[in-house]
């Protein structure tokens, strides 16, 4: 087979997949081969590169060219210019926001040199659904090694040893649940991958299994390897359409291939794995009611202990992991424990991934060291805040987690910082806000989040949870009472003590580190019924400046509740009994009369 | 289909499926030399084309890790095909009227060894990005 020169690497995930790049990969193909280049050049379709911001994203091999926001019209320029000619289409490279100049290539990206891919290491670099250019990328061979080389006591010793912790947000030590769970005996155990990914605004489990299902498929092996288990089961939510499709090729590959089924490489050893569907519950991410979904039971949590490493799936020892914990082990058994320890910090191994989200320049999926400071992540990787506004917190964890402000930009993250400063590591997402984000309507929107997703099983979840929201509901409102602060904070504390399972446990979280780090925030609405970000409607007057309004009767035609009053040529009147603050006033004054105060 | 029943199965997979994604490896892999061939409308029309495939086949075939880039016009239109070479932590150097004998001693002369060869041109330009 001729060697190809170049490759073309298109962007398959589900963000870039939605702008059109199948079309793109298709539109390159036919390109090249009118050009008589079919077998000199090769289109790949990949997993996500991370720079959702700019996607589509297609990026040219060896030499690292990096192409945003491509169009599928865009692909004969690129096979004309870059692939025939050498030169660069320099409109679809990717611009330097700060000055101005086009970058030629990822190793220069801003967004890139900070981070350090090894659960994304094969995202936006292979073709996911093909087996074989994962054992091209030294895929399988992690497996290989630990079936021929180790003892199932070895690798739960190199696990250990990496200090590799659960990346689903709790953060325990991913050997010692697997040595728990292989101590524990019985004729059948259970390996469950747990992509359940719930948080608002994350996208790292989905992403990974996009653009690389053989990894977690290769790790559960090597996870049932080390606990004796012979079954596997990835729970997926339904509503993740692309990775369950792609995953259910990588399964079929696999057996295909011979590296799940029976005596995998000679070795005697037996697993297989199937798929079990979520309806996309939250509460389904803990993982004792995710193993009472994958039984067909009601999806709720139940008390531990018992763990399900001594019972779990079906009542058998069953090993729980999350998809980025499980994308790290084939790197470490292969790379060795000494390795991954050298990364992040002292009680946190290796990298994060992260989903940028919110007012950031550079929205997408990040891979850091763990240890890395905020700063660096909103700054240098995320290109800071948009519109070159100013950063006020970042919420991370999700609905579990809290916010950080501008006091901790310089404090590095990793499980236990986070903790300390009153959020959590979560699964990964980060939400950037700036100072259009009013931290209560903020806590509000998550607190709504976790009342809806409540299972309902406890009181203080399914009832405190409740009355969170309805106080934060008449703060909003501007009929809030300092009394209710520090009910906010009593009930808040009783529920965390309380409630049965991570997700109450977790879910006041958001108010109570918003009432810490933005005290005014709250005091000012209940105080001076003042929403500084107006985001607050019930708290916003819109107010016609007398002076500058020359009475063109544009605000008061377009009103839809005719709360806008006068005579033709004078100054106009908002009713504020009728305005309904939608804000169609202000789109059409021409003349900058109309404010929100 | 192919079974993989052993772990030779899967070095022997590997190793045929080798050439799909080395291309990408190496784009990814720092400290590799670099030949990046000039493939203008002057370039091709010299045989630039064949001197770069020669180039990649007898690179791999002598067992030495070497990037192959097209690029531009790199304006010696005069001495086409041309080359720039870069060893690693060196300067680029470019090389004209490469016909595949030259080629092959840029390859065994220089790249292997370090050692210059006759028909280098003298940089004559800066670029702007240094």
């Amino acid at each position: 087979m001729a060697k190809f020169k170049m490759h073309l690497l298109v962007c398959g995930g589900t963000g870039c997949h939605a702008s059109k790049s199948q079309e793109i990969a298709d539109n390159l193909k036919s390109s090249l081969k009118d050009k008589g280049l079919e077998n000199e050049v090769q289109v790949i379709l990949t997993g996500c590169f991370g720079f959702c911001e700019k996607g589509p994203i297609v990026k040219v091999m060896p030499d690292n060219t990096f192409y945003t926001e491509v169009k599928p019209q865009d692909a004969a320029d690129i096979v004309a210019e870059h692939v025939i000619k050498g030169r660069k289409v320099t409109r679809l490279l990717y611009t330097d926001p700060e000055n101005k100049q086009h970058v030629a290539d990822s190793k220069h990206m801003g967004f890139y040199k900070k981070q350090l891919r090894i659960a994304l290491r094969n995202c936006g670099f292979i073709d996911p659904q093909n087996i074989e250019e994962y054992i091209g990328a030294d895929g399988y061979s992690a497996l290989a090694k630990c079936l021929g080389e180790m003892t199932p006591a070895q690798v739960i010793n190199e696990i250990k040893l990496s200090g590799l912790r659960g990346r689903g947000g709790g953060g325990f030590p991913t050997g010692l649940k697997w040595e728990i769970a292989s101590k524990n005996h019985a004729d059948q155990k259970y390996v469950v991958c747990n992509a359940d990914e719930g948080d608002p605004g994350a996208f790292m489990d989905r992403s990974i299994l996009e653009g690389d299902p053989h990894t977690v498929l290769e790790a559960m092996i090597i996870n049932g390897y080390a606990i004796g288990a012979t079954k596997g089961l990835v729970y997926i939510r339904a509503e993740y359409p692309l990775a369950i499709n792609r995953l259910v090729i990588a399964i079929n590959q696999a057996r295909e291939y011979g590296l799940l089924g029976e005596d995998i490489l000679g070795s005697g050893f037996n697993f297989d794995i199937e798929i079990r569907y979520g309806a996309g519950a939250f509460v389904c991410g803990e993982e004792t009611a995710l193993i009472h979904s994958m039984e067909g039971q009601r999806g709720e949590p139940t008390f531990k202990p018992p763990f399900p490493a001594e019972s779990g799936y079906n009542n058998k020892p069953t090993n729980v992991n999350n998809v980025e914990t499980y994308a790290n082990i084939p790197i470490i058994i292969n790379k060795g424990a000494n390795w991954f320890n050298k990364i992040g910090t002292e009680k946190s191994k290796g990298t994060k991934v992260f989903a940028l989200a919110g007012q950031i320049n550079n929205v997408g999926l990040i891979e850091v060291p763990m240890g890395i400071t905020l700063r660096e992540i909103i700054y240098e990787i995320g290109g800071g805040i948009k519109g070159g506004r100013e950063f006020k917190a970042v919420q991370t964890g999700g609905p579990s987690g809290g916010c950080l402000t501008k006091k901790h930009l310089d404090a590095p993250i990793d499980y236990d910082n986070l903790i300390a400063v009153g959020s959590m590591m979560g699964s990964g997402g980060m939400v950037v806000m700036d100072d259009t984000s009013c931290m209560v309507a903020i806590a509000k929107f998550y607190l709504e989040f976790t009342v809806e997703e409540s299972c309902g099983k406890c009181t203080p979840c399914r009832v405190g949870n409740k009355r969170l929201y309805e106080i934060l509901e008449k703060i909003t409102k501007g009929n809030g009472t300092m009394e209710d602060l520090d009910n906010l904070r009593n009930l808040g504390r009783v529920i965390k003590d309380t409630a049965l399972c991570g997700l109450g446990q977790t879910s006041p979280n958001p108010i109570l580190s918003t009432i810490e780090n933005f005290y005014d925030e709250y005091v000012e609405h209940i105080k001076d019924k003042k929403c500084r970000a107006g985001v607050c409607k019930s708290l916003m007057q819109y107010v016609i400046d007398p002076v500058q309004c020359v009475g063109c009767t544009a605000c008061a035609r377009n009103c839809p509740v005719n709360a806008i009053k006068g005579e033709k040529k004078m100054p106009h009147i908002i009713d504020q009994e009728l305005c309904i603050k939608c804000g169609a006033c202000i789109e059409k004054c021409k003349f900058n009369a109309i404010s929100i105060q | 289909m192919t079974k993989i029943k052993s772990l030779a199965d899967l070095k022997a997979m590997k190793q045929s499926v080798q050439d799909k994604i080395d291309t990408r490896q190496k784009g990814n892999a720092e400290g590799l030399t670099q030949v990046k061939v000039a493939m203008a409308t002057c370039g091709i029309a010299a045989g630039a084309k064949q001197v770069m495939d020669y180039m990649m086949a007898e690179t791999e075939k002598r067992g030495m890790n070497v990037v192959f880039t097209q690029t531009g016009c790199m304006g010696y239109c005069h001495a086409e095909p041309t080359i720039e070479v870069t060893l690693p932590g060196k300067e680029p150097i470019v090389f004209g009227y490469v016909d595949l004998k030259k080629a092959d001693e840029i390859i065994e002369k220089y790249i292997r060894d370090g050692e210059l060869v006759d028909g280098i041109i003298p940089v004559n330009y800066q670029t702007i990005n240094k």
